[in-house]
């Protein structure tokens, strides 16, 4: 019997690191590591199978949270660093956590390609429309209307719509949560890591501290009303007229997911030499 | 077989002892998780009523895995003590956290975990055709009724503090 046979399953627990978060207490971030965990047992994967890859913002500090593997790298870019290392080490489950900020405005064009891109890993977006770790201006998903001293009267400004442009640019997976509600987060996640391809589940996650008018959300939210559809014009048309609080997988694709032909999967010196001889 | 609303499907009483534990075990991790953003916020008061609270639910935990005797609650609560979209019932609002809370709005989280708990155990006393598993839940019932009218014995020791609790001196603030 191998090591890996012997080990007992892993329980959500075993996959939280021992630095505690510095969110601020009532933020739907908590409850987003707790469907990570959760989806992480319940799929079976020991940690150091798992790469959890971030950017900048609050969402961002969930690498340090888990006992995987993590990577909290450059603003905007995690999904850029994600797809080098999915590529080459296909074996890993590779799970991609960012903001509304983070993903959708600085990341916002390699999130165009990752979705066209179709690579096999799963992207979380939690969403709170605000830039919260850098006190509360306006993001890319923000409506209109928010009324700040940073935006007073509003921007103005016709919110972002990632799960359309998601569909739109080629994502396989698309779906919609609440982070208030961990379990069927988890269960969406398992489905969104097992589905092929790039997986795109945004996570409504409210920010008490500058949007404290997201905490109605949890009066808001509530289960889509069809089942999901692999036909992207159909999902086109629902997402585009749903309220915003839809809960569920929302598209299952069956594009084949981008699988390039990595090199040798491992290589001595001389390997490497030959590579760059004259 | 009876499924209590959204809730673990409770057919044995192994089933119970199960969901029991699955219960005050999730309790005790969400108080101990809600000390710790306390302590992280600097909110010591808070931090005392929590780990109490953790530590009470922990107490409740290994009881019933102490009166369920041969059967494996841990391993049997991890393939049955699953509810559907929200948290068990018994474990605290994350949501409500505030950085300024008081601890009567730790106990009015406690008292809102303990009525669902009560709840919970009742749906499954009301629709139980197992007389054992009735009998059992009915003495949860009982005891959850217990833990209510302990938190609100609490309560009168921590009353309703002021509206202006939430004010802080020093905000977070938006800025450029």
């Amino acid at each position: 019997m191998s090591i890996t046979e012997a080990r007992p399953a892993c329980k959500p627990a075993d996959y939280k690191s021992d630095i505690k978060p510095i969110w601020c207490p009532g933020c739907g971030d908590y409850h987003v590591l707790m469907s990570f965990n959760r989806a992480f047992a319940e799929l079976g994967l020991p940690p150091e199978q798992i790469v959890v890859v971030s950017g900048i913002g609050c969402s961002s500090r969930i690498p340090a949270y888990t006992n995987c593997y993590g990577f909290h790298g450059v603003h905007g870019r995690s999904l850029a660093l994600a797809a080098g290392l999915k590529v080459t080490r296909p074996e890993l489950t590779v799970i991609v956590a960012s903001g509304d900020g983070d993903g959708y405005s600085i990341g916002g064009n390699h999130f165009l390609h990752a979705c066209r891109r179709n690579i096999d890993m799963t992207y979380v977006v939690m969403d709170n429309r605000v830039y919260g770790m850098t006190k509360g201006q306006p993001s890319p998903t923000t409506e209109p209307d928010f009324d700040t001293a940073l935006s007073p009267g509003g921007t103005g400004l016709r919110p972002f719509h990632p799960l359309v442009i998601a569909l739109a640019s080629g994502a396989n997976f698309i779906a919609r949560c609440f982070s208030g509600e961990p379990n069927a987060t988890a269960s969406t996640l398992v489905e969104a890591i097992q589905h092929p391809g790039f997986s795109f589940v945004e996570i409504l996650s409210p920010c008490v501290t500058f949007r404290p008018d997201e905490k109605d959300w949890k009066e808001l939210v509530h289960p889509a009303p069809v089942a999901p559809t692999s036909d992207p014009g159909k999902a086109a048309r629902r997402i585009m007229t749903d309220d915003g609080f839809n809960i569920g997988v929302l598209y299952r694709g069956d594009r084949k997911p981008y699988a390039p032909a990595v090199g040798r999967a491992s290589a001595d010196l001389a390997d490497l030499e030959k590579d760059f001889e004259l | 077989m009876n499924k209590p609303i959204n809730g673990p499907r409770i057919s044995s009483v192994a089933d119970l002892y199960a969901a029991a534990y699955q219960i005050e075990a999730d309790a005790a991790e969400r108080y101990e998780l809600l000390a710790g953003q306390m302590e992280t916020h600097n909110n010591p008061e808070l931090v005392a009523v929590f780990r109490d609270l953790a530590r009470a639910e922990g107490i409740h935990r290994d009881e019933i895995k102490r009166l369920a005797g041969d059967i494996d609650v841990v391993a049997h609560a991890r393939r049955m003590a699953k509810w559907n979209r929200g948290d068990s019932p018994e474990e605290a609002d994350l949501g409500a956290a505030h950085y300024m809370m008081t601890p009567w709005h730790a106990l009015q989280l406690a008292l809102a975990g303990e009525k669902r708990a009560l709840a919970f155990f009742t749906s499954v006393a009301d629709s139980a055709k197992d007389p054992e598993v009735k009998k059992m839940a009915d003495e949860f019932v009982e005891e959850e009724a217990e833990h209510v009218n302990l938190v609100h014995r609490l309560l009168r020791k921590f009353p309703r503090p002021p509206r202006s609790w939430s004010n802080d001196p020093d905000p977070p603030i938006p800025q450029e």
